[in-house]
């Protein structure tokens, strides 16, 4: 018998969910709001030189490649179920181009995380 | 072969616990405009000084800052709905030989997520 994939693209989906119902709000605040206004976070938070120094760190680059990564699983497979039951539904093909999507997403952040060093 | 396919227009308007639940649904679309915003960014920061401050300015442009706000806002209920339903996703967690009481199980993820973010802004600002 085939083996379905579905384990794995619901535990991305999973993690996904958790990991931006934890820290997707504030993540959202600080980067597109806080920082750009110089809202209670100071603008020189997101300066070339910190994001870099930032991105360079290997902790930090766990960190990116997940909220980037899993953020991408998560909303892409529920834009697929969002669309059917807006009356659009794509058949399980496309749920395959989304997660390809996804992956592509993700190792595109992988392959950037590397070359900043 | 075609088949029948109930039509399903404006069903989201009957009635407004789907109106809320379709609103839920839209964040989906704003997570991953949000996860390419940041894909960009970091693309723009791996070319350099320049291109990074070119795609920082473009983040305090109004249609950016309606777009986060807007996402916040999403995200945000999102999120709420996350840990309401997380009795019923997570498998039944046992504490001292009880089920822990849903209200638990939505407090304590609600809790996490606001000294997550708590920690977070207070480690950036």
């Amino acid at each position: 018998m085939k083996r379905s994939n579905r384990p794995i693209f619901w535990s991305l989906f999973g993690a996904g969910g958790m990991l931006s119902a934890l820290v997707g709000p504030m993540l959202i605040f600080i980067t597109g709001i806080a920082v750009p206004l110089g809202l209670l976070v100071p603008r020189e938070t997101m300066s070339y030189e910190r994001m870099l120094a930032f991105a360079q760190n290997g902790f930090a680059k766990i960190a990116i490649l997940a909220v980037i990564g899993l953020f991408l699983f998560h909303g892409l497979h529920r834009i697929y179920h969002c669309l059917h039951e807006l009356g659009l539904p794509l058949g399980h093909g496309w749920m395959a181009v989304l997660h390809g999507l996804a992956a592509v997403g993700t190792l595109a952040a992988a392959y950037l995380l590397t070359v900043i060093g | 072969m075609k088949t029948y396919m109930r039509p399903m227009t404006g069903w989201w308007r009957r009635n407004p616990f789907y109106l809320w639940y379709t609103l839920r649904e839209w964040s989906s679309f704003f997570l991953t405009a949000y996860a390419l915003v940041l894909l960009y960014g970091l693309a723009r920061l791996s070319e350099g000084e320049a291109q990074y401050e070119a795609w920082r300015a473009s983040l305090a442009s109004p249609g950016s800052l309606v777009f986060h706000a807007a996402a916040l806002l999403l995200v945000l209920y999102h999120a709420w709905t996350w840990f309401k339903v997380m009795h019923k996703t997570l498998p039944f967690l046992r504490l001292g030989g009880r089920r822990v009481p849903d209200p638990a199980i939505f407090g304590s993820g609600v809790a996490s997520a606001v000294v997550l973010s708590l920690l977070l802004l207070w480690v950036l600002a």
